[in-house]
């Protein structure tokens, strides 16, 4: 840390970026403010902002915080989430060894071998959006035609959710996420709630394919998981499932778009892909403020973050250190994009990781590979991004070709 | 070298499969395991770094002893 007597107000956390994908200009000063600083969140209360990436890695692994968002003083990213406690958020929102238990029960569907398994049926979604987007012709909204429809379709298939119900989940989730109002987000959850819970009294009728299918057909006899609890893990499978692997779809072809040496470098060696998404990871950072509280006085590099804090991991400041990633503004296919936290790290890292890697590879490497003219339809700057406060992504991407 | 891994600690995230994919997989129930004939590591040279990537330090990598 710097001169911590310094009386420098602390910086606002989220604020919008101005780049979609490079971090707000506004995070500039907490680059020298390596490995944490203060950070003032929209209610005004402080919290603690990691900004350094071998303090992320420690505390990210660190028992003494606490992902559960019942803790009085959880920290709050935005106006629209104060107020929503009291409800279960499987996974991410629990620590061990609940959190152990919940992801006990599915990790055996998000492995390696899983993904592995998963790429003929991506690589066909993928074909399949492409085939309709060339037959329907230049321009069009690379989101609405391809990047939220194929984690959609993926994450159904896996699910065992009907892709025909896709408009009703997509629409929740993403009011789940932005709102705009507290209401529309209380609203969202209800729905989906309800919808999943229906989904699984028709799964224990009549059960298929999907990983639902099997959390129903193995719910053992003493009720464990309930209802309730099922309903809860599906429901964050589902929107983490497709909403985050669709912002990356659409903001790594935007990055793309506006690199174009770095695209002709990828489009004469498809094999650099895998290390291109691993890179866009990284550069891109979506997931920018993940939330944790101390449940114990924690020493860390020099000072002491008390019992009660809020503390909140930038995940775009921390993936351009400058010490781990030489040049860390410059997208490179050549460095070693390696040990990034976009996927997070400790207990709480991405259970789907493997999935979304998968995902992106085919849908990147066969989006160049089919539309070799790709390029924006519009002027890059008028083309609109989300906010700071949520899952960063293209709002919209028109392209033509 | 000799590799421990804490399957009490293992959550399943596949880091070290991915990262040193000629020395780790993952079972059926996603927890990692060392390949048959791997034992030693098989003088990969992303074994180390195949330990850091995992998110909750449940790989030990230490010199063969003996």
């Amino acid at each position: 840390m710097t001169d911590t007597t310094a009386p420098a107000a602390p910086v606002a956390f989220p604020q919008s970026r101005t780049c979609p994908f490079h971090p707000p200009a506004g995070y500039e000063p907490l680059r020298a403010e390596r490995p944490l600083t203060r950070i003032t969140l929209f209610d005004g209360r402080e919290a603690w902002l990691v900004t350094g990436h071998a303090t992320a890695r420690a505390l990210l692994a660190d028992p003494r915080l606490s992902s559960n968002r019942d803790h009085p003083g959880f920290p709050t990213p935005t106006k629209r989430f104060a107020g929503f406690r009291n409800r279960r958020t499987a996974l991410l929102g629990v620590d061990d060894p609940e959190h152990r238990t919940q992801r006990r029960m599915v990790v055996g569907d998000f492995t390696l071998k899983r993904a592995v398994e998963l790429r003929p049926r991506i690589q066909q979604i993928v074909d399949e959006r492409l085939d309709a987007l060339i037959a329907q012709g230049p321009p069009a909204d690379l989101v609405s035609a391809f990047a939220l429809p194929v984690p959609s379709m993926v994450i159904c298939a896996l699910l065992g959710v009907p892709y025909a119900d896709h408009d009703f989940f997509e629409t929740q989730s993403r009011r789940l996420l932005r709102g705009p109002e507290t209401a529309d987000v209380m609203d969202a959850r209800d729905r989906l709630e309800a919808y999943l819970g229906e989904l699984i009294d028709r799964k224990r009728l009549h059960p298929g394919t999907g990983l639902l299918d099997d959390l129903v057909r193995r719910q053992p006899r003493d009720g464990e998981p309930d209802r309730e609890d099922l309903i809860a893990l599906a429901l964050i499978l589902l929107v983490a499932g497709h909403e985050t692997t669709a912002n990356m779809i659409s903001l790594g072809t935007f990055t793309l778009l506006q690199h174009p040496e770095r695209l002709a470098e990828l489009r004469a060696d498809p094999e650099l892909v895998p290390a291109a998404v691993e890179e866009l990871m990284r550069m891109l950072s979506i997931a920018d403020g993940l939330l944790r509280i101390a449940v114990e006085d924690i020493e860390v590099a020099g000072a002491t973050i008390r019992q009660g804090d809020g503390v909140v991991f930038a995940t775009s400041v921390i993936n351009r250190d400058e010490t781990v990633y030489p040049e860390p503004d410059t997208l490179d296919w050549h460095r070693s994009a390696r040990h990034h936290v976009a996927f997070g790290f400790g207990v709480h890292q991405c259970l789907g990781q493997n999935l979304a890697r998968a995902e992106l590879e085919i849908a990147l490497r066969t989006l160049l590979d089919r539309l070799p003219g790709l390029r924006l339809a519009a002027p890059a700057e008028e083309i609109p991004f989300k906010p700071g406060d949520t899952i960063q992504g293209m709002l919209e991407l028109p392209v033509t070709w | 070298m000799r590799i421990d891994i804490d399957k009490d600690l293992c959550i399943g995230a596949g880091q070290c499969a991915l990262t040193a994919p000629d020395v780790f997989t993952q079972d059926d129930d996603g927890y990692s395991t060392v390949l048959p004939g791997r034992e030693d590591g098989g003088g990969s040279p992303l074994l180390r770094e195949a330990a850091r990537a995992c998110p909750v330090s449940a790989i030990t990598v230490s010199e063969a002893v003996g």
